[in-house]
């Protein structure tokens, strides 16, 4: 089993919703965000390009901060989902230096916190990560790789789709559809 | 022309709008952890070479600093955690893929090897001091007998901890200015440097001074080789690493690496240790307080520089 998530930059508006969902499903303390939306604009006018993301960690298989990590609180779960355990964590920082997406932060009781594509409290329990539960213009698709007929396989096989900074070598598992 | 912001106003604390996780306990810690492990190599080697007699302040004095610079340098790494009181989770498990774990046995090693040293030469600053329990004699006795091998173990184990401090910074390949092999060297060499320094610092004795001041001399010099190949891999390397040594070229870090580090730190030291070989008089101080205030200015700025360089996407 191995889940992954999928984003498709031609449907996503940037409304936030994943950002805001997300906040309220795990309980993210105000003024943090697991999720956040990036919007590129590319060219000069009138020939512009824009890209609109929503992002994550990107819970990649070779993951520098479960490599950092001094005491094992960052580690892979099930399907390859990278999670921290909280009463492990001693909040030393190595995981955020060393997160290229700067997905990790510290949450205000001392440990690190990031997004679990809401593992235990979601997907175990047969639903979709909140962020693509309440996305308006269902450009969020998740599920197994491992499955040919998840969502996330279907549409990464039909559609053209990158990662980001593969060059970092971390193996991500958050795709984009371009 | 490309603009790439987050729009949905992302701030993570320590996080945006540049990374700032480790401010002055990491770097600070790292110049301590340096010179002690400069410190006990010296007391070490000359003890395995058997030159005790003719470098004290090497062997028998300067050690004593060194437990002082390990706890000082060990609370600011406990100031630094977010989750304090969860630091023993460091000592549950020894995971040989994350620097900072091995870096911490490290610590569980040299900071007790620190204290045996100074227990074992007590008498040359305390001459009456007497073991009051028949047992601590006998470990007196245990450990001078195992002299050697202890040497020896300290020896190595400063090594692992002079090196283990730039290595820390290299196994981070999301910061491209740390992400480079040399730091390993690079900081070793500046902390061998940083403990040679203290003790020219402390020494009576000419002839010991100006031993430490040519092992200087020469450390200096391969730390300016190792700084100079250092900006060549970076150039010759990707964009990304291009733009991290931009920091110091051109960048917001220019002024004070060239000046603090490069040219305080190390090239006016050696001119002044070349200068005092040679004959001239000078205050001896100087040249080793500099090559000191440099180690301590190097770590800060890689430190804080490394935090400012990032993969561009």
């Amino acid at each position: 089993m191995r889940y992954a998530m999928a984003v498709d930059t031609k449907k996503c508006v940037g409304c936030s919703d994943c950002v805001v969902a997300c906040q309220t499903e795990n309980n993210v303390p105000i003024g943090y965000c697991r999720d956040w939306i990036v919007e590129v604009t590319d060219g000069t006018y009138p020939q512009l390009e824009i890209e609109i993301r929503s992002e994550r960690c990107n819970h990649c298989a070779n993951s520098p901060c479960v490599r950092c990590c001094p005491t094992g609180a960052s580690h892979y779960a099930k399907g390859g989902v990278v999670l921290v355990t909280p009463h492990k964590c001693i909040g030393c920082g190595a995981c955020i230096a060393s997160c290229p997406y700067d997905a990790r932060f510290p949450h205000p009781d001392g440990y690190v916190d990031k997004c679990t594509f809401c593992l235990h409290n979601r997907v175990e329990k047969g639903l979709n990560p909140a962020c693509v539960s309440v996305c308006p213009t269902k450009c969020l698709y998740f599920g197994d790789l491992d499955d040919p007929n998840s969502p996330v396989s279907k549409v990464l096989k039909n559609r053209k789709n990158k990662t980001l900074i593969p060059e970092a070598g971390t193996n991500p598992h958050l795709f984009f559809l371009i | 022309m490309r603009e790439e912001i987050i729009t949905s106003g992302r701030m993570n604390h320590l996080i945006d709008p540049q990374l700032h996780i480790w401010h002055w306990h990491i770097p600070l810690y790292l110049f301590l952890g340096g010179l002690a492990a400069g410190i006990l190599f010296f007391a070490a080697l000359y003890t395995v070479l058997g030159k005790e007699k003719e470098y004290p302040t090497a062997v028998k004095i300067a050690p004593f600093l060194t437990p002082f610079l390990l706890m000082v340098g060990l609370l600011a790494l406990l100031l630094d955690l977010n989750h304090k009181l969860y630091f023993w989770r460091l000592y549950t498990t020894i995971r040989l893929e994350s620097p900072m774990s091995w870096g911490a046995w490290t610590l569980m090693v040299v900071t007790p090897l620190s204290i045996i040293w100074c227990a074992l030469n007590i008498k040359t600053i305390f001459p009456k001091w007497d073991w009051k329990y028949k047992w601590l004699w006998e470990l007196d006795k245990f450990f001078r007998k195992n002299l050697i091998i202890i040497s020896w173990i300290m020896l190595i184990f400063s090594l692992i901890l002079g090196v283990y401090t730039g290595i820390l910074f290299s196994a981070f390949n999301a910061r491209p200015l740390w992400n480079t092999s040399i730091l390993g060297p690079l900081f070793l060499t500046s902390g061998l440097s940083t403990g040679a320094a203290a003790i020219v610092l402390m020494s009576k004795n000419k002839h010991e001074r100006h031993t430490f001041a040519r092992i200087d001399l020469m450390l200096i010099g391969i730390e300016l080789f190792l700084i100079v190949h250092m900006f060549m891999g970076f150039l010759a390397s990707t964009q990304v690493h291009i733009e991290a040594a931009s920091l110091f070229l051109g960048g917001p870090y220019t002024t004070p690496f060239w000046l603090f580090v490069v040219t305080l730190g190390l090239a006016t030291p050696a001119l002044l240790e070349v200068l005092e070989l040679k004959g001239f008089k000078m205050p001896v101080f100087i040249a080793p307080v500099l090559v000191i205030f440099g180690g301590l200015m190097f770590r800060f700025i890689i430190a804080y520089a490394g935090q400012a360089s990032r993969w561009l996407y």
